[in-house]
């Protein structure tokens, strides 16, 4: 059995190492469509950024033999093209290779932002390692960075601009800082604090155009004002990387449509990670949680189904955590509430501290926390079990911050 | 045979030495809020809950760090932290439904019960018998597995 995984990311190297799992005689083949020396995590990157760690603290797996050991083939090329009926992938370099099964595992690509001089030297995304390495190397005490973006990415990186000594402006177009994973108060919150720590926050604005100006950029924004900058910095949101899938017959809609067992339409076709979409377990609808535990997850599922078994994914469940600046903040599940739905919201707006609890009948829904590092775990618990809460759910409308003794005495009961 | 600790709440009377023992067995100071177990204080009903990571199957924490700094094991069971690979990312905070691994700021990484390399200090220190460190198949931790089970794909079984 020849299976053939697409991106050497959490995804693909989890299902890959699964698969040998199942079966010692398969041939495994990852293709890895980076130059870097070994399969690594972008989650790793803020923390390369802020010089807590070196590259290889980034990989993937400690062990240098790891892959050999496995029997794991990792092949560096990108994929142009998936041909069904010959079941076989194309490369960008022309080679061609073959599959049994397949995985569509190549994870999410930054979005391109549509302004002029977006192209220019002196702009950069953050997404790889080499943009990291581009970012550092010219990233000097005092340097003047503009940053498109405050979303998860454009937060977690602020710290690493911060710690070499940036002088930060970043603009966000909605206004709300993460408006995708934190309710409007705790957007504001994370705003403050990073205002309180010298970022320059400017809200409701974009950038117009870039433009060299010497040896700077000089940004023009939609309102007309123009900020001189030595590094652009565009982070404004990811997107499945499904662009070589074009006409392959393989069905999508925002990711690539897949079923409980990670299947894709077409046969031996099966697709895991930031690429796939499929059933939330909360809202019951189809959607991409590009996270991490529901990438690892979704591999191993699918590997399970191609090595012949028949593994069910329960659905996905959307969990972020995220360190900006220091300032810890999570979310869980439908942290927006429902229609309907109660809900409790308790803000400390001096010591950064906030908690929002969202439940259905009597379930807790959806959670969105800053400051709490403590047993934050529970709340994806109690969410993903639909644990009935009884009495609880009046307590934690009066003290939202019992949950902890919410969880052991409505999940604990045996302790 | 792999051992793992069990409680028995009924016997705790919240002295906290558990939490001394785990808090200096790990950081050499009597501080219990550095400790990996914590007492849960029911005041209403005069009830206390001693409450760790029960080195789950699953392994929820093990499988979401991007970085492989949670490693097994082999002899213990536990599921361990490697200070040194960690990177703080937080991940396996969110994914453990016992929320039962934790980030310290103070360090910048995460830290949960390692059984202490199978000398678990936190039952040596109990003195009521409500921590022990038993034959995994004799403890009560059935229940709360079980619990693991609902969050977990269902589906381990059939795989």
């Amino acid at each position: 059995m020849k299976h053939l995984i697409i991106g050497a990311g959490a995804a693909g190297i989890t299902a890959a190492e699964q698969l040998r799992k199942l079966d010692p005689a398969a041939s495994i083949t990852v293709l890895d469509g980076e130059g870097e020396a070994a399969p690594y995590a972008r989650m790793a990157i803020p923390y390369l950024l802020s010089n807590q760690i070196v590259e290889a603290g980034t990989h993937l797996r400690r062990d240098p033999d790891h892959y050999r050991t496995l029997r794991i083939d990792i092949e560096k090329g990108r994929a142009a093209a998936v041909d069904p009926v010959a079941s076989l992938v194309r490369l960008v370099d022309g080679r061609v290779l073959p599959y049994d099964r397949l995985l569509i595992a190549t994870g999410s690509v930054p979005s391109r932002e549509k302004v002029a001089g977006i192209d220019l030297p002196g702009v950069h995304t953050c997404w790889t390692l080499a943009d990291a390495r581009a970012i550092i190397a010219s990233l000097r005490p005092g340097t003047r960075v503009v940053q498109m973006g405050a979303g998860f990415v454009g937060c977690i990186i602020i710290q690493g601009l911060m710690s070499r000594g940036a002088d930060l402006t970043v603009l966000i177009r909605s206004g709300r800082m993460v408006s995708r994973m934190m309710p409007p108060k705790a957007s504001d919150m994370i705003a403050q604090w990073c205002a309180a720590k010298g970022v320059h926050v400017m809200g409701k604005t974009q950038t117009a155009k870039i433009e060299q100006d010497g040896n700077s950029l000089k940004v023009t924004l939609t309102t007309g004002e123009i900020l001189p900058a030595d590094i652009y910095l565009s982070v404004v949101g990811v997107k499945p990387g499904i662009d070589f899938l074009a006409g392959s017959g393989i069905a999508m809609q925002d990711g690539i449509v897949v079923d409980a067992r990670m299947r894709t339409n077409l046969p031996g076709i099966y697709a895991a990670g930031d690429v796939a979409e499929s059933c939330d377990c909360v809202t019951g609808k189809s959607q991409i949680n590009a996270i991490q535990p529901n990438a690892v997850e979704q591999a191993r599922i699918a590997a399970l189904n191609m090595a012949g078994g028949a593994a069910d994914f329960v659905g996905s469940l959307a969990i972020n955590v995220l360190d900006t600046l220091g300032l810890v903040s999570c979310s869980f599940g439908q942290w927006q509430g429902v229609e309907g739905g109660a809900g409790v919201e308790l803000v400390d707006e001096a010591n950064y501290r906030y908690l929002s609890l969202q439940f259905g009948d009597d379930v807790l829904i959806g959670a969105t926390s800053i400051g709490w590092t403590d047993h934050v775990g529970v709340l994806r618990g109690l969410i993903q079990t639909s644990t009935p809460l009884g009495v609880w759910k009046e307590r934690l409308l009066a003290d939202p911050t019992t949950f902890m003794a919410a969880y052991l005495a409505t999940s604990q009961k045996a302790a | 045979m792999q051992k793992s600790l069990h409680i028995d709440a009924n016997k705790c009377t919240g002295c906290l030495q558990c939490e001394m023992a785990c808090s200096y067995e790990n950081y050499g100071v009597f501080i219990t809020a550095k400790s990996r177990i914590k007492i849960f204080d029911f005041e209403n009903e005069g009830r206390k809950v001693p409450y760790t990571c029960t080195q789950c199957a699953e392994a929820w924490c093990l499988m979401a760090c991007p970085v492989d700094a949670i490693r097994l094991d082999a002899v213990t069971g536990a599921k361990v932290v490697n200070e040194a690979t960690c990177v703080g990312c937080k991940v396996c905070t969110i994914a453990c439904p016992f929320g039962t691994i934790n980030y310290v700021a103070a360090t910048g990484k995460v830290q949960k019960c390692d059984l202490c390399d199978g000398d678990p200090a936190c039952a040596t220190a109990c003195p009521t018998g409500a921590i022990t460190y038993v034959d995994a198949d004799w403890t009560g931790f059935d229940k709360m597995r079980a619990w693991a089970g609902k969050t977990d794909n269902a589906t381990r079984a059939s795989a």
